[in-house]
C-alpha cells in the first residue's frame, strides 16, 4: 500500500502538516507532499484533510511481486500458553477464533503444547475443538524459557507446515514468537484485536490498534508462511468445551541440544497480592492522583475486593509511589481489557486512555465534570471518590454476599 | 563492559489530547522524542558503566532527523552514537527492521549486553528486540525490572510476568529489554549537552553492512498494511449526578446484570 495526495484537491491548508506525527508532510508549491522515506502510512493525514485529498492506494503489483502458491502449507496452529501445567484462558479465546478461521479455510485446527506431564491438558485442548494436538512433553519444558521453547517451535513448524499459527499476545507469547517469526522467516503482527480470512487469496487479515487504539491497521502477510499474529487475551470469546469432542494427541521428542537453554530460570515469584493479575481480570478499579494518598488506596481495594477484581492505578499514583509499577494501567504500563473498568479519581490523561479504553464497560467516578475521561465512559458519576466510592463497596457487597 | 543501546524516535503523545467535541486526536505542534521505553534502557547502560567501565553506544534506525535522539542520548552520558539511515530502509516491519539493526550492530564491534526498550509507543509491538536477539543467536531476557548482578560474564535479572516475575541468568553477550520499573532516567548534565553538540555520529548506510538487499525495507518486510481505518470513537455514555447514595444505587442497579 502507498499514500498519495491528489494535487487537485489539495488546497495547501497545511492540516496535514500540523497533524502528521512523523513530521513527513512538507508544503511545497503550494501543495502537500509526503516523503515516504519518513511515512508510516498510519493514516492520521487522511483524517485530517478536509478536502479528501489523500488518498491511500492499494497494493501495487509491485508489493507482491511474485504471489507464492503455498499448497503445502495448511492448518491453523494455536501456541496453547501454559503456566505450572495449565493452560492458560487465552488458549481457549484462540481456540475459540481458530475454529471459525479453519472451518472457512477448510482446514484442520491443532493445539501446540509445551509443558512437562500434561497430557491431560492436551485433553483438554480437544474438548475445545482441536482437531489434533502437538504435544511435546519434557523435563525441559517444564517452565516457559525462549529458546527450548522457540527451537521447538522452529522444528515443528518446519515439519508440519501450518498456514496459520496464534499465540496470545502475553509476556511469553510476544518474547517467543518474535524468536520464532525470524527462525522460520514469517511474518508477525503485534497484539491483534481482529482476524479474518480473505478466502480467495487464503490470507489472514489481521487488524491491529495503532496509536494507542485511534487508528486501526490490518495486515497481510502475503509471501510467507505461516502467517502468525500474537492475540490480545479477552477479546476473542472461548471456544465452548465438549468434553465427547474427539482428536488425535501426537507426541514428538527432540534431541537435548534443541532442549538446550543457555539461559537459566532460577525462580519464579508471584506477587503475594491477589489483586494483581490485571490481564486476567474481568473486573478492575483503577485509583488515580484524587485519592491524594497511598493510605486511601483502601478504598479502592475494599471495592476491588467486593467485586472479585484487580486493583489499578494511574501513572500519577505509581510515579507518587503509592502503587506498585505492576498495577500501571495506560501507555508506559499494561494495557488492559476486562469486562468492567472502574477509574476513580482519574481525570483521564491519553496516557491511561490507551491503555484501558478497550474495555467492555467504562464507569468513571470523579469530582471535575470536565474530566477527560467522562468523554468515554459509559456510565459516569460527577462526585467525592471518597463518599461514592466506599458506597458502592457496601451495595456491591450486598448484592455480591462478599 | 560494551553496551550497546536500541533506541527509536517517536511522535511525543503527551502533547496530545482528544478533542470531546468529536472525540479525535488533537495535536498541538509535533514533537519528536526518544521512545519512553528506551529511556530506561539509556539510563541503566549508563549506570552500568559507571558500575563496570566500557562503553555505551547508541543506534538508531530511522529518516535523517532521528540524530536529534542519538545527540540527545549523548547528553545524558553515552559514549557514541550510530545512524543506520537510507532510503532503502523504508517501510521496514519489525522482521526487516530487527534484520538490518542486527547487521548494524555487528558492524559496531565486540558489546556485552544490549539493551533495549520494552517496546515502542507507536508500534507497540514489543517485536523488535527479541528480533535482533534472534537474528545474532545471542539469548535474550525480555521485560527486564531489575538487573540484580553482572559477575563473571554472567547476567542476573528479573524478568516481569502478569503474575509477578521470573528470576533469569544468562551468558554475557545477551539482549535485554527493560520496563519502566527498572529505573528513574536521569536529566542531561551541562558537560553532556556540550559533548552532544559536537559529536561526530557514526553513520550506516544499506551498503555499509552486508545485508541482503532483498531482505531491507518494504521489499524485505513479510508483512504488509492493507488498509487503515478509524474506530467508531467511543462515545460518552450516562452521566449520573447526585447524592452519593443514590449515584451508587443506580450504579449498581445498571452494573447488576453484568455482575450475577
Amino acid at each position: 500500500m502507498s499514500i498519495k495526495v491528489t494535487n487537485e484537491k489539495c488546497t495547501g491548508c497545511k492540516l496535514c502538516v500540523k497533524t502528521c506525527p512523523f513530521s513527513a508532510i512538507e508544503i511545497t508549491n503550494k501543495k502537500a507532499v509526503i516523503d515516504l522515506y519518513k511515512c508510516t502510512l498510519c493514516g492520521v493525514c487522511i483524517e485530517s484533510c478536509k478536502f479528501d485529498a489523500i488518498v491511500l492506494t492499494k497494493l501495487s503489483p509491485t508489493d507482491i511481486a511474485f504471489p507464492k502458491k503455498f499448497e503445502e502449507h495448511k492448518d491453523v496452529w494455536i501456541f496453547c500458553e501454559q503456566k505450572k501445567g495449565v493452560v492458560q484462558s487465552v488458549a481457549y479465546e484462540l481456540l475459540g477464533k481458530g475454529r471459525e478461521l479453519a472451518d472457512t479455510l477448510g482446514v484442520e485446527l491443532c493445539g501446540v503444547l509445551l509443558g512437562e506431564n500434561i497430557k491431560g491438558e492436551a485433553q483438554k485442548i480437544i474438548h475445545r475443538g482441536a482437531n489434533k494436538v502437538y504435544l511435546v512433553d519434557s523435563h525441559e519444558l517444564k517452565h516457559y524459557q525462549d529458546e527450548p521453547y522457540s527451537k521447538v517451535l522452529i522444528q515443528l513448524i518446519k515439519e508440519y507446515k501450518p498456514e496459520i499459527v496464534l499465540c496470545g499476545a502475553s509476556s511469553i507469547g510476544r518474547s517467543l514468537i518474535s524468536r520464532v517469526a525470524i527462525g522460520v522467516h514469517a511474518g508477525l503482527t503485534a497484539d491483534c484485536t481482529a482476524l479474518d480470512i480473505d478466502k480467495k487469496e487464503r490470507l489472514l487479515l489481521q487488524t491491529r490498534p495503532a496509536f494507542g487504539g485511534n487508528i486501526m491497521a490490518t495486515i497481510i502477510c502475503p509471501n510467507h508462511r505461516p502467517q502468525m499474529s500474537t492475540v490480545r487475551h479477552k477479546v476473542m470469546k472461548e471456544a465452548p468445551e465438549n468434553k465427547h469432542h474427539k482428536g488425535k494427541i501426537i507426541e514428538k521428542s527432540y534431541d537435548n541440544n534443541v532442549y538446550f537453554s543457555r539461559t537459566r530460570l532460577l525462580d519464579i515469584v508471584e506477587e503475594i497480592e491477589e489483586t494483581v493479575n490485571l490481564t486476567e481480570a474481568n473486573v478492575i478499579v483503577s485509583g488515580g492522583r484524587g485519592l491524594g494518598s497511598p493510605e486511601n488506596f483502601k478504598i479502592i481495594e475494599d471495592l476491588a475486593k467486593a467485586l472479585g477484581g484487580a486493583v489499578g492505578a494511574s501513572r500519577a499514583a505509581v510515579d507518587s509511589g503509592w502503587k506498585t509499577y505492576s498495577h500501571q494501567v495506560g501507555q508506559t504500563g499494561k494495557t488492559v481489557c476486562p469486562k468492567i473498568y472502574i477509574a476513580c479519581g482519574i481525570s483521564g490523561q491519553i496516557q491511561h486512555l490507551v491503555g484501558m479504553q478497550s474495555s467492555e464497560i467504562i464507569v468513571a467516578i470523579n469530582k471535575d465534570p470536565h474530566a477527560p475521561i467522562f468523554t468515554m465512559a459509559t456510565y459516569g458519576i460527577i462526585g467525592d471518590i471518597f463518599e461514592v466510592v466506599p458506597e458502592l463497596t457496601r451495595r456491591f457487597k450486598e448484592l455480591l454476599g462478599k | 563492559m560494551n553496551i550497546i543501546v536500541c533506541i527509536k524516535q517517536v511522535p511525543d503523545t503527551t502533547n496530545v489530547r482528544i478533542d470531546p467535541e468529536t472525540n479525535t486526536l488533537v495535536r498541538s505542534g509535533v514533537q519528536s522524542i526518544i521512545n519512553p521505553f528506551d529511556m530506561y534502557a539509556i539510563e541503566e547502560a549508563i549506570r552500568l558503566k559507571e558500575k563496570f567501565g566500557g562503553l555505551v553506544t547508541i543506534i538508531t534506525m530511522g529518516p535523517p532527523q532521528a540524530e536529534e535522539a542519538l545527540r540527545e542520548a549523548i547528553s545524558l552520558g553515552a559514549d557514541e552514537a550510530v545512524l543506520v539511515s537510507d532510503r532503502a530502509f523504508a517501510g521496514s516491519d519489525t522482521w526487516a527492521t530487527s534484520y538490518t539493526l542486527s547487521k548494524a550492530i555487528g558492524k559496531i564491534g565486540k558489546f556485552d549486553l544490549v539493551i533495549c526498550g520494552k517496546q515502542a509507543i507507536d508500534g507497540d509491538t514489543a517485536q523488535v528486540g527479541p528480533g535482533i536477539a534472534a537474528f545474532m543467536d545471542i539469548p535474550q531476557i525480555t521485560f527486564v525490572k531489575k538487573i540484580e548482578e553482572i559477575k563473571d560474564s554472567f547476567i542476573r535479572a528479573e524478568r516481569m510476568t502478569e503474575e509477578g516475575y521470573d528470576i533469569v541468568e544468562s551468558p554475557l553477550p545477551c539482549l535485554i529489554t527493560v520496563v519502566k520499573e527498572i529505573n528513574e532516567p536521569r536529566l542531561p548534565s551541562l558537560k553532556g549537552k556540550m559533548r552532544a553538540k559536537k559529536i561526530e555520529i557514526k553513520k550506516l548506510e544499506a551498503k555499509d553492512l552486508d545485508a541482503d538487499p532483498d531482505l531491507l525495507g518494504l521489499k524485505g518486510s513479510p508483512t504488509k498494511v492493507v488498509k487503515i481505518f478509524t474506530p467508531s470513537p467511543r462515545k460518552g455514555g450516562q452521566i449520573l449526578e447526585g447524592e452519593a447514595k443514590d449515584v451508587s444505587a443506580k450504579l449498581v442497579e445498571l452494573l447488576k446484570t453484568e455482575l450475577v
